[in-house]
């Protein structure tokens, strides 16, 4: 269809071949995959939900860690874009039985995929995972590095209710060692032109972050109740016990009275901005790092954020996944 | 009421580099438009459920007008929507990623309606195609037609227009343009210009 009058240059750059990283994508990017996220949320509140957009595709989630919403939420996405979509799971693979990842990977992508989203307890895996394989790669978490669907779908969300991000002022407070939420984040927001605090008790702050909030024009903090009257959002992160050794902080009692999002916070922050909302990407430690009241608050996005979820995958299945591979920047 | 001569170049349409002859003034699109208006109305007996859907991007603008239309004569407001059919394309894979537009069903949805569809070019009948397709997700109307403002032929699946304002034989070489003041900024105007083959 050369002829209609109808721009063929797309407004926006291509969304590259793979996504590893929030950094893969500049504004505009971003900008596309959120606009066309709010048209699949549109479809998501009609009778039928499936579009024959990606018919004849098939999507791998490879999963080496556990991980209910992320999986299903790109399982749905990809069955709305009527992929194929199989699952295989670390645990009942031959990953168990001694297979290296490069051989499990080689073996998935030699029956002819078109997409692997993998998720693995190793910082990096996807990044290598997309050395390998001709297919597309997105990167559904790999280790303490990078969640970039969650930071798309958590900044989707707040702009849904809070409306253009640039300027506006968030909060990310919990554990910023070990999570891979923040740093999609951080990236992400910046990328949108908000305004980033990070908050955490000096021992859940990684070495050198000093420097990157320089570099990078964030803010950091150890006092969440100095920072909180002037935020727009206060995103959660989950206090991961499964990561912890120990030692980090000395009781959760103690966490909870220093970075939790109790009650009185909860006032304190509705009383200095009643618009602010409350995000956390789950799965919450109620009583840990969030309280009930404030899970439950109306100006609480968690259960906005999982719908989001999928309408934000099924835009990036879309962008990577729909069109041809020519013309696109490695 | 005077008619603008035709002129027989347009550099200003679109900065395109072959010259280019305007086949359709602002005062024949607006003709045009009135005309399947009236058409539409009278082959439906009256406004009665119908539903005007323009195809993004030009199709919307157009799809308004002729509702606007329709509403000074009948006297009603006749809802009027978008359909994007981006999804639904045949093509997508062999052009790079677009963003799909907004699709925006008017209140009463489309269940029992005559659902009017409005695109600016009929040309290979793929756009239209998705389009069809797009619908039944949304609901069973009673009846589909097609209003356009140029039919330019060369159609590649069996379907036809019901309404068009001008028919505009063409070589496949050739570009036709729409532009549409609410759209483009630049006063109406259909152009032809002679263009590399694809």
């Amino acid at each position: 269809m050369s002829t209609s009058a109808r721009p063929l240059a797309p407004p926006h750059r291509r969304v590259r071949r793979h996504l590893l990283s929030s950094a893969d994508l500049d504004r505009s990017q971003v900008r596309a995959i959120l606009d066309t996220a709010a048209e699949m949320h549109g479809v998501q509140q009609r009778e039928v939900k499936k579009l024959p957009t990606l018919r004849g595709r098939t999507v791998v989630n490879l999963f080496f860690e556990d991980s209910t919403r992320t999986r299903s939420s790109f399982e749905i996405a990809g069955k709305w874009l009527s992929a194929d979509v199989i699952n295989i799971s670390g645990k009942g693979s031959s990953t168990s039985k001694g297979e290296s990842l490069r051989d499990t990977v080689m073996t998935v992508a030699a029956m002819g995929v078109d997409a692997l989203v993998v998720r693995h307890h190793a910082s990096g895996a996807a990044h290598q995972v997309s050395q390998w394989v001709d297919a597309h790669v997105v990167n559904a978490g790999d280790g303490t590095h990078e969640h970039p669907t969650q930071a798309l779908l958590d900044a989707y969300t707040m702009e849904r209710r809070l409306g253009d991000l640039e300027g506006r002022h968030v909060v990310i407070v919990g554990d910023l060692t070990h999570s891979r939420v923040v740093r999609s984040n951080l990236i992400t927001l910046r990328t949108l032109g908000a305004r980033v605090t990070l908050v955490a008790p000096p021992t859940l702050m990684p070495s050198g972050i000093g420097a990157w909030s320089q570099a990078d024009g964030f803010d950091l903090s150890h006092d969440l109740d100095a920072v909180l009257p002037t935020a727009d959002a206060v995103m959660m992160l989950r206090v991961q016990r499964e990561r912890m050794s120990g030692g980090f902080f000395p009781t959760p009692r103690e966490y909870t009275v220093g970075y939790g999002l109790t009650r009185p916070r909860l006032d304190a922050l509705m009383a200095a901005n009643a618009d602010a909302v409350i995000c956390h990407p789950g799965p919450m430690n109620r009583g840990l790092e969030i309280s009930p009241d404030a899970a439950d608050a109306a100006s609480s996005l968690v259960l906005d954020q999982v719908s989001a979820g999928v309408a934000v995958r099924m835009s990036v299945l879309y962008h990577l996944l729909a069109g041809n591979d020519e013309g696109e920047d490695s | 009421m005077t008619t603008p001569v035709a002129t027989p170049t347009a550099p200003g349409a679109a900065g395109s580099a072959a010259p280019s002859r305007t086949v359709l003034s602002a005062s024949d699109v607006s003709r045009a438009l009135r005309r399947v208006a009236h058409e539409i109305l009278e082959h439906n007996k009256g406004g009665a459920d119908l539903v005007v859907l323009g195809i993004p991007s030009r199709g919307v603008a157009l799809a308004r007008r002729l509702a606007a239309v329709m509403e000074s004569v009948e006297g009603r407001p006749v809802p009027v929507g978008a359909l994007d059919v981006t999804m639904h394309r045949d093509d997508l894979r062999r052009q790079p990623t677009r963003s799909p537009m907004h699709t925006d069903i008017p209140e009463p949805g489309i269940d029992d309606k005559v659902v009017v569809l409005v695109d600016d070019v009929l040309y290979s009948g793929r756009t239209v195609r998705a389009a069809l397709d797009a619908l039944s997700d949304l609901g069973r109307p009673r009846a589909v037609r097609l209003a356009v403002l140029v039919d330019r032929g060369h159609r590649e699946l069996p379907i036809r227009a019901d309404h068009v304002g001008k028919n505009l034989p063409t070589a496949s070489t050739e570009r036709v343009s729409v532009r549409l003041l609410e759209h483009d900024g630049v006063e109406d105007q259909v152009t032809i210009a002679a263009g590399e083959s694809r």
